[in-house]
């Protein structure tokens, strides 16, 4: 048991790490910046795409945007400037995603927290009904009145 | 025509409604012993035949449609506005789930579809089979009173009567649009067949887990309708809109997934109240939510409560989709809080580490996931009620949130089956992952030794390549864990019998059809998500092309042989000759076209794709610069999705499998099958 619970620490530090590692963002280097930011913003034109993998042809929005995005980063604004200055100019729908401010946060906070309440409630849950099931009385765990309910079970099933 | 369509949608709703009170008044007298002129037994068999008729009738007015188009019958409004003469014959076919009033019709007809096999095959339960028939009853004359009332198929146009039509979305004109809808429709309406029992059965306390046995084929079958569904509107997304992708996490496209997931969910769980009690009440909710995600997705959809790139359908009839969920959750809510104590379990989990732990995880992280996907598509329409501005949740929420959700699944595929009923020991683990973290973390040397660096997390915003690499361990985890699976059966039948290895895996499959067939989906599973993960090594080129210009990406080189249009009744098209070669190899020749339809006056793209295992090499017509009259053309280099179609291919086969009954129980049916005749002789002879 106690080499189990070893080895629960390890994985749940390694899931940590992983976590932390899939939460972590680095600083992009400025090759890859257009592309990265690209990624983060929508098309203006209503195709509902994300603005680097919209395929309309001569599409105004796109290369308007995309101006726009090139002249930011060679004048040195940082990622989060250019982003909250898209947003001003065309509105919060130009986002591909909801940004870490005020009420979007709840956006990006909810789901995971649904997981790790649910995976905490979970194993709360399972450790209870572990301790009940301990709790039984010796008879009702006795082999031989499982397989009878077994039996009764199979044979009163069609 | 329109008229015979209108009298029997009509004549369906009224059948229906019969099905549903007199089925009603049938089943509560039988409930309380009371009865009436006509005894409950003939009042419910009065109401099984109705519902067939329904049948019958949804048929007729479905084909009037499927009529009206092929006659080029222009005079109904929605035949103008989806069709046109110059149409070919299957997309006229098509036309009838094109557009709003045609899917629900084409959803009435499913539904009646599906009702018909339940209530021909009544004598399976009768009684049982009775309250499912006037649940799905309910739900029939809704979709009906849609039909009849605000979304009418047969509806005629006003003055003149047009000599042609709008024309098919062109989107639509497309092979697989053809299979996709019903696909799509015959697993939204079909999970009404489980809900249906699961309400019924928890209505007349229904004893033993019989009503799961009874719709674990529907669910099965179901289930893998919605999941070719979904991979069908995949390749079609990937094939006609050009955009390079399959899934653009757009409402429409999550609608299909909710009830997918809990769908899956569902037929993962039912397992534990199969073999230990379990989870009944957890079973019933799974299924309600899965038939109420259905609803919802369409309400989603028609509604327009929520922006798609899939604008073909929607409509003003958002409100009774509301009314329809609202008496839904009302009657499971009132039914689940009057009949609870029913739903008492049998068993609890025991430990932490088994079998019924891991399926409880599974359950969560499923439910997670479809949360998730919820929670994205919604919280557009919760910021702007809070904060009064609507904002986008697109690819990179999804790719940040659900992936690694999806990632933590793929996990659990792998240590689900390793691990015992009741509790495994530290040995069982230590004996059962030795091999599977081995090849995992072999995996994980080969694949940054080809060059995938994971690490490039921490330095740039791009997940992509850690959760490839993720994804790659994971798949070596999981299919070591299903192969040693299969390895270990297999042995011990090959040293019972002294069949080959090959030979005692197909009979250790044909043993226990439903738990190897199980795995054989979850091989489809991990392929799917191998195919998946390549999308973090895409690339893309765009030119304009001159003759004999070329484009070079990956290992291939695309040259421009020449450049044309075309004409024909339904559009015009412009298109490009190219040449592919690889190492100065010809490979093939392409031509992606872009078409112009005449009748509805919109474009579509053709892309051309040059499918291997490895990539695809994804060609697009973007169009023609108008001052030189040369084609630009987009070409993609998308890593490993031929595995996609492949690993779907597993899932189909390996369900198919799963549907199979065991060897054992099938031998044992054929030998009462034999066994009764001769007792009849013997009887004769006597």
């Amino acid at each position: 048991m106690r080499r189990i619970s070893r080895v629960g620490r390890v994985i749940t530090s390694c899931l940590a790490v992983c976590l932390v590692a899939l939460l972590s963002m680095g600083a992009a280097d400025n090759a890859a910046r257009y592309n990265d930011i690209g990624h983060k913003l929508m098309c203006t034109c209503g195709c509902g795409q994300v603005l680097l993998e919209c395929n309309h042809l001569g599409c105004p929005a796109l290369a308007r945007e995309s101006e726009e995005l090139q002249v930011a980063i060679q004048r040195g604004d940082s990622d989060n400037a250019i982003l909250i200055a898209f947003q001003n100019e065309y509105g919060p729908t130009v986002l591909a995603a909801p940004m870490l401010t005020k009420f979007n946060i709840i956006a990006w906070i909810v789901p995971p927290a649904f997981l790790l309440l649910g995976i905490a409630g979970t194993a709360v849950l399972v450790r209870r009904w572990r301790q009940r099931v301990a709790a039984r009385a010796v008879t009702e765990r006795d082999p031989s009145f499982q397989a009878i309910r077994e039996r009764i079970r199979r044979e009163t099933q069609l | 025509m329109p008229t015979f369509g209108s009298f029997a949608l009509l004549l369906a709703l009224a059948l229906s409604a019969y099905t549903l009170l007199a089925g009603g008044v049938a089943l509560r007298q039988i409930a309380v012993g009371a009865g009436g002129r006509v005894s409950p037994e003939r009042l419910a068999e009065t109401a099984r035949r109705a519902g067939i008729a329904t049948f019958i009738a949804t048929t007729a007015a479905a084909f009037a449609l499927v009529w009206c188009a092929f006659t080029n019958d222009f005079s109904v409004s929605y035949i103008l506005h989806h069709s046109n003469r110059a149409l070919p014959g299957p997309y006229k076919f098509a036309a009838l789930w094109s557009g709003q009033e045609g899917s629900l019709l084409l959803w009435a007809w499913l539904l009646a579809t599906y009702g018909f096999v339940l209530r021909v095959r009544h004598k399976v339960d009768v009684k049982l089979t009775a309250y499912a028939s006037t649940i799905l009853a309910g739900i029939q004359v809704f979709f009906l009173l849609l039909l009849n009332f605000a979304a009418m198929p047969f509806s005629l146009v006003s003055g003149p009567v047009p000599a042609d039509g709008f024309g098919l979305n062109p989107l639509l004109q497309y092979p697989e649009m053809v299979i996709h809808p019903p696909m799509l429709y015959l697993g939204y309406v079909g999970f009404a067949v489980p809900f249906a029992f699961a309400l019924g059965a928890l209505m007349m306390r229904y004893p033993g887990e019989k009503w799961i046995h009874i719709t674990r084929r529907w669910t099965m079958v179901t289930w893998l309708f919605l999941t070719c569904g979904i991979f069908l509107g995949m390749h079609w997304a990937y094939s006609v809109l050009g955009w390079g992708g399959y899934w653009g996490w757009d409402p429409v496209e999550n609608a299909s997934l909710m009830p997918w997931l809990t769908g899956t969910a569902f037929l993962h769980s039912v397992m534990m109240q199969e073999k230990r009690g379990m989870m009944k009440s957890w079973n019933v909710w799974l299924i309600f939510a899965t038939f109420m995600l259905a609803i919802f997705g369409t309400l989603l959809t028609r509604s327009g409560l929520v922006s798609s790139v899939h604008a073909f359908a929607q409509s003003p009839i958002g409100s009774w989709f509301w009314v329809f969920l609202i008496i839904v959750l009302s009657v499971c809510l009132f039914t689940f809080i009057l009949q609870r104590d029913h739903l008492k379990a049998e068993n609890k989990v025991e430990s932490l580490v088994s079998r019924e732990s891991s399926f409880l995880f599974n359950n969560l992280v499923l439910l997670a996931a479809c949360f998730t996907v919820l929670w994205g598509t919604l919280f557009p329409i919760l910021s702007e009620y809070v904060v009064g501005n609507k904002v986008t949740v697109s690819a990179p929420f999804y790719d940040r949130v659900a992936v690694p959700i999806g990632l933590f699944l793929l996990f659990l595929t792998a240590i689900g089956p390793l691990l015992a009923w009741r509790s495994s020991s530290f040995k069982s683990i230590r004996k059962n992952f030795v091999l599977p973290v081995i090849a995992a973390a072999v995996t994980g040397i080969v694949v940054i030794a080809c060059g995938v660096r994971p690490w490039t997390i921490f330095t740039t915003d791009h997940q992509g390549e850690f959760y490839s690499f993720v994804a790659y361990c994971l798949a070596a985890l999981v299919v070591t864990a299903v192969g040693s699976e299969f390895l270990r059966g297999a042995r011990v039948i090959s040293r019972n019998t002294g069949q080959s290895l090959l030979a005692s895996v197909v009979q250790l499959t044909r043993r226990n059809t439903r738990r190897y067939g199980g795995y054989i989906v979850h091989f489809g599973v991990v392929v799917i998500f191998i195919g998946i993960s390549g999308q973090a090594f895409n690339q893309k080129q765009e030119q304009e092309m001159a003759l004999h210009q070329s484009i070079h990406i990956g290992p291939y080189t695309v040259e421009c042989e020449g450049y044309s249009q075309d004409t024909n009744p339904n559009y015009d098209t412009e298109y490009a000759l190219l040449t592919v070669y690889r190492d100065g190899r010809l490979v093939t020749k392409i031509a992606p076209e872009r078409r112009f339809y005449d009748a509805s006056q919109q474009p579509l793209t053709v892309v051309s794709n040059h499918s291997t295992l490895a990539w695809d090499l994804y060609v697009v017509y973007a169009g023609k610069n108008p001052d030189t009259g040369q084609p630009i053309i987009q070409v993609f280099l998308n890593p490993l999705v031929a595995w996609i179609w492949i690993g779907v291919a597993i899932i189909v086969f390996g369900t198919a499998v799963a549907l199979v009954p065991n060897m054992s129980a099938a031998l044992a049916a054929s030998r009462v099958r034999v066994a009764v005749p001769q007792a009849v002789t013997a009887q004769g002879g006597d």
